[in-house]
C-alpha cells in the first residue's frame, strides 16, 4: 500500500523542496502540487511551512483551489507543518484568519515572537525510544486542542504534534531534521486508516 | 549585546528561515501601509526601507540603515517576516538591527558601503543575512562569513532586469561547470574563485548553493519575475518596481497593489505561459525605470563590496 501511495506537497510557497528532499531520504517520490486539478492525481497531501496568509492569498486567487483543497483535506489525509498546521486548522489567532478546519484545534501564530527566538530542542514523543528534534521557526502555538484530537508530542506545555483521524500537524518542522519518525508514522497511519476501512 | 552563537544549529534556524521563504516574494517597503499593501497581495517577507532604491538613486547623499521608528512601525503592521538593510561592513548598524529584532539583515550594496575591505561577520550575530553576489565566488565569499541566504546583484532602483540575469546566468553557469571538474582541479579552481576550497567542494559536489539562491536588482514586471525563476532564482526580491512610477514619485495603491498581486502569481506559476499572460493583462502600469547601459560606470551599485 505504502509503495503504491501517491503523495503531493503544496508547492505555493514556503519549504516544499525540504519536504521533497526529506521524502526521497525515505525513498518516497513526492509531486509538487501547484494547481487544484493536481489534488485528483495524489492520495495524501503534505502542507509546508512558509507565510500562511501569502499561501491563503494564492489559494483564494487560484481558480477554485481553496473549495477543492477544502473537499481534499476533510477526505484525504493531510500531514500540516508550522504554516501547514496553521491552514488545517478550524481556528486561527493572532490574527484570524481562513482556515480549512479539518483539525479541531485553534493555533497562535507567531506565538514564541520572530526570528530571534526561533530555536531547536530535542524533545519527546510517545513513539520509540520517543526522542525527537524539535526545530521552530516563528512557529505557532496549539492552544485548544478538540476532544477527537489526540496529542502525539509536547514542548513547553503546549501539544506540538497532534492527530485527528488522518490528519495530522506539527507547530515544528520535521523537514528540517534528519529525524524522520514524523513522516514514519504519518505514512503509518494512513496505512492504518486505509486497512481500517 | 550580540550573543555568539557558532554552532551548526544557528546555521540551521537561518537557513531554515530562507527555505520558508522560498518561491516568494520579498518586497520592499516604505511605510506600514505599503507594507499592508504587500502582505495583502500575498508577500512572503517585506524589506523596511527609509527610501527604495529609486529615490536613493534619483537622490543621493549618503544612504543608511532605516530608522528605527520606521522599522518598528513596519513590524507591527504585518505579521510576515520583516527584513532591514545595514550598510556594507557596518556591524554597529547590524547590531541594532538585531537589537530591534528584525528577522533578517541585507548587508546590501543598496546603502552606501561603510567599510572597503571588510564585510560583516555574520557568524557573531543571532540574527541571519542575506548578501548580494554577482558571481559563484562573490557568493561563496559571502556564505563563508556566514550569509545564510544569497540574491543577486542586479542593479537596484533601474527596473531593468539586465544583471539581474546576468548575475544568475554567472552563478548558475559556475556551479555547472565545478560539477564537472575532478577532484584534483577543485584546489586551483578555488584560488581562481578566490573562495574557500571547503565551500567549493561541496558546490561541486551538490551542484547547488550550500544556502537558498533567490534573484534581486532590477526586477519591475511579473514576467522579469518569471524570467529569473526561469533561470534558476529559487524567490525573488521586488524594489522600486512595486510602488514606484518613476524613480521620484510613487504610482497610486491600486496600481501597486496590481503589481505586487501579479509579480506574486508569475513567481510561483513561472512555467505556465497561461497563468504568466494573465498576470502581464491585469497590471494597471510599470515602473518608467532606466536602462543600466546608460549609466556611468560610477553609478553602478553591485560593484561594491565585491571583494
Amino acid at each position: 500500500m505504502i509503495s503504491s501511495l501517491s503523495i503531493g506537497v503544496l508547492a505555493l510557497q514556503g519549504s516544499y523542496d525540504a519536504h521533497l528532499q526529506s521524502l526521497k531520504k525515505l525513498s518516497i517520490v513526492a509531486r509538487l502540487i501547484h494547481r487544484p486539478e493536481h489534488l485528483a492525481t495524489i492520495d495524501a497531501l503534505i502542507i509546508p511551512g512558509g507565510e500562511s496568509t501569502a499561501m491563503l492569498e494564492l489559494l483564494k486567487k487560484t481558480g477554485s483551489f481553496w473549495e477543492e483543497l477544502q473537499q481534499f483535506v476533510h477526505k484525504k489525509p493531510c500531514l500540516g507543518t508550522c504554516a501547514g498546521a496553521i491552514l488545517l486548522a478550524s481556528n486561527v489567532e493572532n490574527p484570524a484568519q481562513d482556515c480549512l478546519g479539518s483539525l479541531d484545534i485553534t493555533v497562535k501564530r507567531n506565538a514564541y515572537g520572530r526570528q530571534l527566538q526561533s530555536s531547536i530542542h530535542s524533545g519527546k514523543c510517545k513513539y520509540d525510544d520517543g526522542s525527537i528534534e524539535l526545530v521552530f521557526i516563528r512557529a505557532p502555538k496549539i492552544v485548544r486542542i478538540g476532544p477527537a484530537v489526540e496529542v502525539l508530542a509536547e514542548h513547553d506545555g503546549s501539544p506540538i504534534w497532534v492527530k485527528q483521524g488522518q490528519t495530522m500537524a506539527t507547530t515544528f518542522h520535521p523537514e528540517l531534521t534528519l529525524n524522520k519518525i514524523v513522516y514514519k508514522k504519518w505514512i503509518e497511519n494512513i496505512k492504518h486508516e486505509i486497512s481500517n476501512f | 549585546m550580540t550573543k555568539l552563537y557558532k554552532n551548526t544549529d544557528d546555521l540551521r534556524l537561518k537557513v531554515g528561515l530562507a527555505e520558508m521563504l522560498k518561491g516568494g516574494v520579498i518586497m520592499d517597503v516604505t511605510d506600514a501601509r505599503q507594507a499592508e499593501i504587500a502582505q495583502r497581495a500575498g508577500a512572503s517577507a517585506v524589506m523596511a526601507l527609509e527610501r527604495v532604491p529609486a529615490q536613493i538613486r534619483s537622490e543621493g547623499g549618503v544612504a543608511r540603515m532605516a530608522a528605527p521608528q520606521k522599522i518598528r512601525e513596519i513590524m507591527s503592521a504585518v505579521s510576515i517576516p520583516v527584513m532591514a538593510k545595514c550598510r556594507i561592513g557596518h556591524f554597529a548598524e547590524a547590531q541594532i538591527l538585531q537589537e530591534l529584532g528584525v528577522d533578517y539583515i541585507d548587508e546590501s550594496e543598496v546603502l552606501t558601503p561603510a567599510d572597503e575591505e571588510h564585510h560583516v561577520d555574520k557568524h557573531g550575530f543571532v540574527v541571519p543575512f542575506v548578501c548580494g553576489a554577482q558571481n559563484l565566488g562573490e557568493a561563496l565569499r559571502r556564505i563563508n562569513e556566514g550569509a545564510a541566504m544569497i540574491r543577486t546583484k542586479g542593479e537596484a532602483g533601474t527596473g531593468d532586469v539586465v544583471h539581474a540575469v546576468k548575475h544568475m546566468r554567472n552563478i548558475t553557469r559556475e556551479i555547472r561547470l565545478l560539477t564537472q571538474l575532478q577532484d584534483s582541479e577543485l584546489f586551483s579552481c578555488a584560488k581562481d574563485l578566490q573562495a574557500p576550497y571547503e565551500l567549493v567542494r561541496m558546490v561541486a559536489k551538490t551542484g547547488k548553493l550550500p544556502v537558498p539562491n533567490f534573484s534581486a536588482g532590477g526586477i519591475a514586471t511579473p514576467a522579469d519575475a518569471a524570467l529569473v525563476r526561469q533561470l534558476g532564482a529559487e524567490s525573488v526580491f521586488v524594489g522600486s518596481g512595486i510602488f514606484m512610477k518613476d524613480s521620484v514619485t510613487f504610482c497610486s495603491e491600486a496600481e501597486a497593489e496590481s503589481r505586487a498581486k501579479a509579480i506574486v502569481r508569475a513567481t510561483v506559476y513561472f512555467e505556465d505561459p497561461k497563468i504568466l499572460l494573465e498576470t502581464a493583462a491585469e497590471l494597471l502600469g510599470t515602473m518608467k525605470g532606466m536602462a543600466i547601459s546608460q549609466l556611468a560606470p560610477n553609478d553602478l551599485l553591485q560593484h561594491r563590496g565585491e571583494s
